[in-house]
């Protein structure tokens, strides 16, 4: 007697998301990705479609302070500067697409104007053609501002820009719908605030294909089990339905570089360049189980690690 | 009823025949078997699992990780895998955390390596072990060597299953099975499982990531949500070459492998996955905490900044990585609220500033810190008033959000 395999069909699907816009779209991207469309679990290609695979970006910061000097030294020369950094991120270590964090406007500590910033981003969607997501400091003031000037810089580029809270989410509304960008929402680890953002922001104006939410991402050791399970629900929940979490998920795992214990020097723990390296592998592999659709890597390494994860994962060679 | 709760064992029972007992106790019986192997001290359990989804309840018995050591390869050579396994134990954030077993492999065909081998395991060390080979007659020696420790036999396929069935029967012991697709393993568990052998391992590896995470979900969903009995029992996984097999690891812990087969075990590799399976088992409704005590952070002096947090170790580990950021070597207070967060504690009453100020003395805090201040959480402000009063300390509002400490550290007067 054949084995009858039960099968999971789902009412809900995640809504199909588009970042970077050609030539053709209005933009000077080299192509645009899509993201999304999922009617599964990942990676579940035995009962679902999932027609978009996941997409593996990594960051560029635009100030150096605050990165550890261990992984600075195995970076190289090139991170010194963010438009270097970015060429590198698509020629060396093809990543899909690139996130600038645009630390260095962070009014407590170096709070470099939001036009250098713009500047900045102008720069560097010059250098390269993959899509581009830009995020603020942190400071809600400054990123309103910010956030306006950057849009303005990359306009017709179809950016996404982050990150909205309930605090700020107004600005990146404005900012992102005056010049046709996504927005990226941010939950702190909780499925409520997640759906809350969301809601906000639609109940704006902005439309659901151009919203991806980023429920934090704590990073192995430190907490990893609450992104791994808030993941898991929100995938969850957009599948049964919940028109509110049918976004695509994006996930930080640059975090496991803040990590200690991936760059603790005690020798017990074996080498520490590995071990920092699979720190960051182990953070995305799991968040990519567990249904994230956008990752945000640091390490050459760990991109080249994931990509084959990934791939692994989808059947492929 | 109380059959039904699991209060009495059917054996009690004087008037149930043998096969309304069987009907009764397959009913019963919970929809993942607990599997134990290892011997006396070292005794691992494995399988007994409820959920798909560790949100829903929690999972229960971690994957057990375990090194190969190969018996065609010099005793040296053994021997230090050994050593090397028994020195991957660790205390993080006080658990200990370790590397679990043996799988003894008979890649020599032949019974003598094997038991030389065995006999070097047992003698070197008391973790479990897993014999693994495919000839029964070959492994069947060891084994009996290896009873008193309680070895998982491993592997039957449908090519020595009848050998292998009678040698778990004669020894009492757990036996594993494989197979090359889904249908042929409920097959041969069903089978195995009508020569009355209980304890029943499923061997899943697979060779890609997909059709691994397939089979897994395949296995603990049927055994779960449909009851299908042949698929009741924990699992295995070979995690596969050095290139695959932090990934195959990396899949197999959150995704329902009960053992993980690691062919080598550099610190680098299997310390990230320890802490992995250690975050991915942690109960859901029970947050992980660190040790209510002072940590310090840099090297800091008696008259360094004294802070304030709760145990749960999420809070911890942000509040601490931060003031690391500042660069001001500090000491932490970490006050036992029974994992909550700073919030969540002070509005259920397990942060109270009685509490704080019995921890500092009981704790001889002012002996070592001396500056006379504690900084405490923004979200607490309300607290400081009463804290002065009871421990006579300047109580300072510090940042609401921990992001904000660098900024706050560095700006400290003094």
């Amino acid at each position: 007697m054949a084995l009858e395999i039960p099968k999971e069909k789902f009412v809900g699907k995640t809504v199909q998301t588009r970042l970077g816009a050609t030539a053709e779209q209005g933009g000077t991207r080299g192509k645009s990705l899509l993201i999304g469309a999922a009617e599964g679990l990942p990676f579940h290609s035995f009962e679902a479609s999932n027609p978009n695979p996941p997409l593996i970006g990594m960051d560029v910061v635009d100030t150096l302070r605050g990165i550890d000097d261990q992984l600075k030294n195995m970076m190289g020369d090139v991170i010194a500067d963010p438009v270097s950094w970015a060429k590198s991120c698509e020629s060396e270590w093809h990543a899909d697409f690139v996130v600038l964090k645009l630390m260095s406007a962070n009014p407590e500590e170096e709070n470099r104007s939001t036009e250098e910033c713009a500047s900045t981003v102008r720069e560097v969607l010059k250098a390269i053609k993959l899509p581009l997501i830009v995020y603020g400091s942190g400071s809600y003031e400054k990123d309103s501002k910010l956030m306006e000037d950057v849009s303005g810089a990359a306009a017709g580029e179809r950016i996404f820009i982050g990150l909205a809270e309930e605090d700020n989410y107004k600005s990146f509304a404005a900012a992102a719908m005056s010049n046709g960008h996504g927005i990226v929402g941010f939950s702190n680890l909780d499925i409520n605030l997640a759906k809350q953002i969301a809601i906000l922001l639609m109940d704006y104006g902005v439309n659901r294909e151009d919203i991806l939410i980023d429920p934090l991402q704590a990073a192995l050791g430190v907490g990893l089990e609450y992104s791994y399970s808030v993941i898991e629900r929100l995938r969850q929940g957009a599948l049964m339905g919940d028109a509110s979490l049918q976004t695509s998920i994006i996930c930080d795992c640059s975090v496991a570089w803040n990590a200690r214990e991936a760059l603790d020097a005690n020798g017990k723990l074996g080498k520490v360049t590995s071990r920092a390296i699979n720190w960051e592998v182990i953070t995305a592999e799991t968040s990519l189980i567990a249904g994230a659709d956008l990752l945000i890597m640091r390490h050459p390494e760990s991109v080249k690690m994931i990509r084959e994860v990934s791939g692994s994962l989808l059947g492929g060679e | 009823m109380q059959l039904a709760n699991k209060k009495v064992s059917l054996d009690e029972c004087p008037y149930v025949d043998e096969e309304a007992k069987t009907a009764l106790e397959e009913s019963g019986a919970p929809p993942i078997g607990l599997v134990k192997f290892g011997g006396s001290g070292r005794e691992l359990e494995i399988g007994d699992e409820t959920e798909l989804y560790r949100h829903e309840k929690k999972f229960y018995h971690p994957t057990v990780l375990t090194l190969a050591v190969r018996d065609n390869v010099s005793e040296d050579e053994q021997r230090s895998s050994i050593e090397q396994a028994k020195s991957l134990e660790f205390e993080r954030v006080g658990q200990m955390i370790r590397l679990d077993a043996l799988a003894l492999c008979n890649e020599s065909g032949e019974s003598k390596a094997f038991e030389a081998l065995a006999q070097l395991a047992m003698k070197e060390c008391d973790l479990p072990l897993i014999l693994f080979g495919v000839d029964p007659e070959s492994l069947g020696p060891t084994a009996k060597i290896c009873q008193e420790r309680r070895p998982i036999l491993a592997t039957a396929n449908k090519s020595n299953l009848d050998e292998m069935i009678a040698l778990a029967k004669e020894l009492d012991l757990p036996l594993c099975i494989s197979a090359d697709n889904l249908e042929e393993l409920s097959e041969i568990s069903t089978m195995t499982k009508e020569k009355e052998i209980k304890n029943i391992v499923l061997d899943l590896t697979r060779s890609d990531l997909k059709q691994q995470l397939e089979d897994l979900t395949i296995v603990r969903r049927m055994a779960i949500k449909s009851s299908f009995r042949p698929f009741g029992h924990p699992t295995l996984i070979w995690s596969g070459t050095s290139d695959e097999e932090l990934m195959k690891a990396t899949l197999g812990i959150p995704k329902y492998a009960s053992i993980i087969i690691l062919q080598s075990a550099a610190p680098e590799k299997v310390y990230p996955l320890m802490t992995l399976r250690q975050n991915i088992y942690t109960d859901p409704q029970v947050p992980l905490q660190v040790e209510e005590k002072i940590y310090d952070i840099g090297s800091p002096q008696p008259d360094s900044p004294l802070l304030l947090t709760t145990n749960f170790s999420l809070t911890y580990f942000t509040v601490a990585g931060d003031i690391e950021k500042s660069g001001v070597p500090s000491w932490l207070l970490v006050a036992n609220t029974e994992g909550l967060s700073v919030m969540t504690a002070f509005a259920a009453g397990k942060l109270t500033a009685e509490g704080v100020a019995k921890l500092i003395e009981t704790a001889d805090i002012k002996e070592k810190c001396t500056s006379g201040s504690i900084i405490i959480p923004g979200m607490i402000s309300r607290m400081s008033g009463k804290l002065n009063e009871l421990t006579g300390l300047n109580v300072i509002v510090g940042p609401r959000e921990s992001a904000a400490l660098p900024k706050f550290l560095k700006n400290l007067p003094g």
